[in-house]
């Protein structure tokens, strides 16, 4: 039988998994609305409508399983994990708060103007909706990437009797981590919508969608990633930068380096044994992990092995789960960028998105999800890379978990994931769904040839 | 000007906290009250009964993300204390409103041979999420143990509460709907004020009983007196809605307000009853909204933000209702 702390750290994990698939779309894709809207007003061009009439449906659906995931996590805090708030409620209570007032109530009130009051409001009110849905979400991550940074990165209190007391507002929010943490998880969710346009507009091209539109969603979707994925790359560099400086033991973990030392090589492929405390079937770059991290081949790189208590227990995250998950991000980033950018050029050199290859259809359809691949990943590198803190040198997980019978936390997981499973089906399937829809509404598909001046009837 | 320190900040929190839950329970209430009453209707009434709450249950499930928000920030204490011992029906809770909200956007979006399955499910998630904060609600007054004479009462708030829920859902229909719909909810709202009473004659006669001195708080001279209003105006409440239900709709469809303003003011002298008599606890008898409180430094940051966001949070909400006032319509994004 497993016990209360492992499984309340899965069913964390579970949640909050779960929880990030949402809001890492509606956060970019409230500003692609606002993007679709705004290039309606100004060209009048159909096209532009369909797109919002197609992806605001899909932003409807992201969101409310966005904000129903995300009272789950509003809970979990009190019955899972009281010690949390208990010992640094001081900061991360207000940090909370202040995500509540200025970003769930913006977003919620004006979803409902912004989807049902087209016709009940002035276009400049419709507009400015969905501008404040779009700044609603992103305020939303604002705030909760400044606490979790805060959670890596800890500044600007002090303890008394073992509680957290803030000291400098300042700088609790700009945290050491929290520009690069921020900047990038944006970026992210700007990747996971790009790629996920393209995606679905390359399924409707592959199941015979022939319209203006689905052509321009997927040149858009391409050429977002083809922009996006460099800064995401540089980000992501500064971001490990700044990892290396604050929390050595996770970079360690990343490069799966034992011995601090210089000319540390790249691995591309290994499997860490912690019980040995070596690498076994190594493929390597040599002097790789220095150049990266150091910008010199003779940089010295943290090993774990630095990190050992007296005894020999551990005291740097585990080795494995971490060296994997920042390899399949990683990964996942390469082919981000091999994709996007040859779908760019492809796009410039046949002179349209109508005229790509079905290969490269096909490789955008199956990347559809790409960006949830990559983000849940980039999370596990950073999240389990913090273990066993929970709040770095202020409080371990262990010393935050409830009381709670095993039994009850494993029946309420079990529960929660079959749950999980069968919404994450049906979101998946209402995708298809739509996409489907959108292209039964292609005319030149009907039995009957339209007359040249009918415009592709956006599919209700 | 109230000095913001140890003993005025906690006092300003469970205020805005209890107002928090307040709101909720009436906005989501109603909404929840739709869910559970969408069985008995057609389909085509169904997506006029959804369409009635579809602008706004996102912002009013918003409300109670702030009562559990507040709890957790200015009470960290309380908070750990009370959902470690409700850890069961907060999960029955969760999953039922992950149900119904998803059943939202599915039943409007997925294929059509699939709605009447999403129908069901928000109907369940309705149900449960009911059912769970009735029998939270119970526990809670009876102070959070789990001994068999407290599970038998928190199993009658339970169905209290949701019988509540579906005669305020039952009272919005009426003032959102028109024609067959609402001589429909207002059949409902006749069968379910029954709920209503019962909930809060239950609540009423258990809490004084709970503890001594909750029970001085109410039967001491001239306290007693001061609060006989509550009461009093309760039954007038339940009398005059009782009349009103009888002739309800009217033509020209005046009035039509009546029954839902007339249960949310129940709810409310209901819920300043419970106030009344748990302040100071925050958890029944054991823990006291000082001994729980947060730092005042931390509390400080908050109400400074409160005090000029939540008006304007309260100002956009009202909007939102002014646009999208009188009777609902099927709901659609152009």
């Amino acid at each position: 039988m497993m016990d209360t702390f492992l499984l309340s750290r899965i069913q964390f994990a579970a949640n909050i998994s779960f929880h990030i698939l949402f809001p890492t779309i509606t956060i970019a894709l409230g500003w692609v609305l606002l993007f679709f809207r705004w290039r309606f007003a100004r060209t009048g061009d159909g096209v532009w409508m369909d797109a919002y009439m197609f992806w605001v449906k899909v932003f409807a659906l992201t969101f409310a399983l966005g904000v129903v995931s995300g009272i789950t996590m509003s809970f979990q805090f009190g019955t899972n994990w009281p010690g949390f708030m208990e010992a640094v409620g001081n900061v991360a209570g207000p940090l909370l708060a202040y995500e509540i007032l200025t970003a769930f109530f913006l977003e919620a009130v004006f979803l409902g103007i912004m989807l049902f009051g087209a016709r009940r409001v002035p276009g400049w009110l419709h507009v400015t909706a969905t501008a404040l849905v779009a700044i609603g979400t992103t305020m939303s991550a604002f705030w909760i990437l400044v606490l979790n940074s805060w959670m890596h990165t800890p500044q600007g209190f002090e303890l008394r009797d073992g509680v957290v007391h803030a000291t400098d507002w300042w700088a609790i929010i700009f945290n050491p981590s929290m520009p690069y943490r921020l900047g990038h998880v944006l970026l992210a969710s700007g990747l996971t919508v790009a790629f996920l346009i393209a995606g679905v507009a390359a399924f409707r091209r592959l199941i015979g969608d022939r319209q203006a539109g689905s052509a321009l969603q997927l040149r858009l979707g391409l050429t977002l990633g083809a922009v996006l994925i460099p800064l995401q790359i540089l980000m992501g560099d500064l971001h490990g930068l700044n990892t290396l400086e604050h929390q050595p033991a996770k970079v360690a973990a990343m490069e799966g380096n034992w011995e601090t030392g210089p000319n540390v090589p790249l691995l591309l492929f290994a499997l860490p044994d912690e019980e040995a405390r070596t690498n076994r079937a190594e493929l390597a770059i040599p002097n790789g992990a220095s150049l990266i991290l150091k910008h010199d081949p003779d940089g010295v790189v943290p090993g774990l092995n630095d990190y050992l208590a007296e005894d020999g227990t551990p005291l740097h995250p585990p080795v494995a789960p971490v060296f994997w998950a920042f390899r399949v991000m990683v990964g996942l980033g390469m082919a981000m960028l091999v994709l996007s950018w040859a779908g760019v050029w492809l796009i410039r050199r046949r002179g349209g998105a109508d005229a790509l290859p079905r290969p490269l259809l096909w490789a955008t359809a199956t990347m559809t999800f790409s960006g949830w691949g990559a983000t849940l990943a980039g999370w596990y590198v950073t999240e389990i890379g913090r273990q066993p803190w929970l709040v770095t040198g202020v409080l371990t997980t262990e010393a935050a978990v409830a009381d709670v019978p095993p039994a009850m936390v494993l029946s309420t997981l079990v529960a929660y994931l079959a749950v999980y499973s069968v919404l994450l089906a049906a979101y998946v399937g209402v995708l298809i769904h739509l996409a489907r829809k959108a292209t039964a509404g292609d005319p030149s598909l009907q039995a009957v040839p339209p007359s040249g001046l009918a415009r592709a009837v956006p599919a209700e | 000007m109230i000095p913001l320190d140890a003993t005025t900040l906690p006092v300003i929190f469970a205020a805005l906290m209890g107002a928090a839950i307040l709101l909720y329970v009436i906005l989501d209430g109603f909404d929840l009250g739709v869910g559970l009453l969408l069985p008995l209707a057609t389909p085509d009434e169904r997506d006029r009964m959804i369409g009635s709450i579809g602008p706004f249950w996102d912002a009013n499930e918003t409300w109670l993300v702030l009562a559990v928000g507040l709890l957790l920030v200015a009470f960290p204490a309380a908070h750990g204390a009370i959902l470690t011992a409700l850890y069961l029906p907060v999960a029955v809770m969760l999953v039922g409103l992950i149900l119904r909200g998803v059943a939202f956007e599915f039943r409007a979006k997925a294929p059509v041979a699939q709605k009447p399955i999403w129908d069901r499910t928000f109907f369940a998630g309705s149900l449960m999420t009911a059912m769970s904060q009735g029998f939270m609600l119970g526990l809670y007054i009876m102070g959070l143990d789990w001994t068999p004479g407290n599970l038998a009462f928190a199993l009658l708030t339970a169905a209290a509460l949701t019988v509540g829920y579906s005669f305020i859902g039952a009272t919005w229909i009426i003032l959102k709907a028109e024609g067959a719909l609402q001589r429909k909810a207002v059949d409902w709202a006749r069968g379910g004020i029954w709920g209503m009473i019962l909930g809060l004659g239950a609540v009423s006669v258990a809490t004084p009983l709970v503890s001594d001195r909750i029970f001085a708080r109410w039967f001491t001279f001239p306290e007693a007196l001061l609060l006989a209003p509550l009461p009093a105006m309760s039954l007038l409440l339940i009398g005059l809605l009782w009349v009103a239900l009888r002739h309800l709709p009217t033509r020209g469809d005046q009035f039509a307000w009546f029954p839902f303003a007339a249960a949310s003011t129940l709810m409310t002298l209901g819920f300043a009853g419970m106030a009344y008599s748990f302040y100071p606890y925050v958890v029944p008898e054991r823990l006291t909204i000082y001994e729980a409180a947060a730092s005042p430094e931390s509390l400080t940051i908050i109400l400074i933000g409160t005090a000029f966001v939540l008006p304007v949070i309260l100002a956009y909400t009202v909007l939102a209702y002014v646009i999208f006032r009188g009777k609902a319509t099927v709901l659609r994004y152009d």
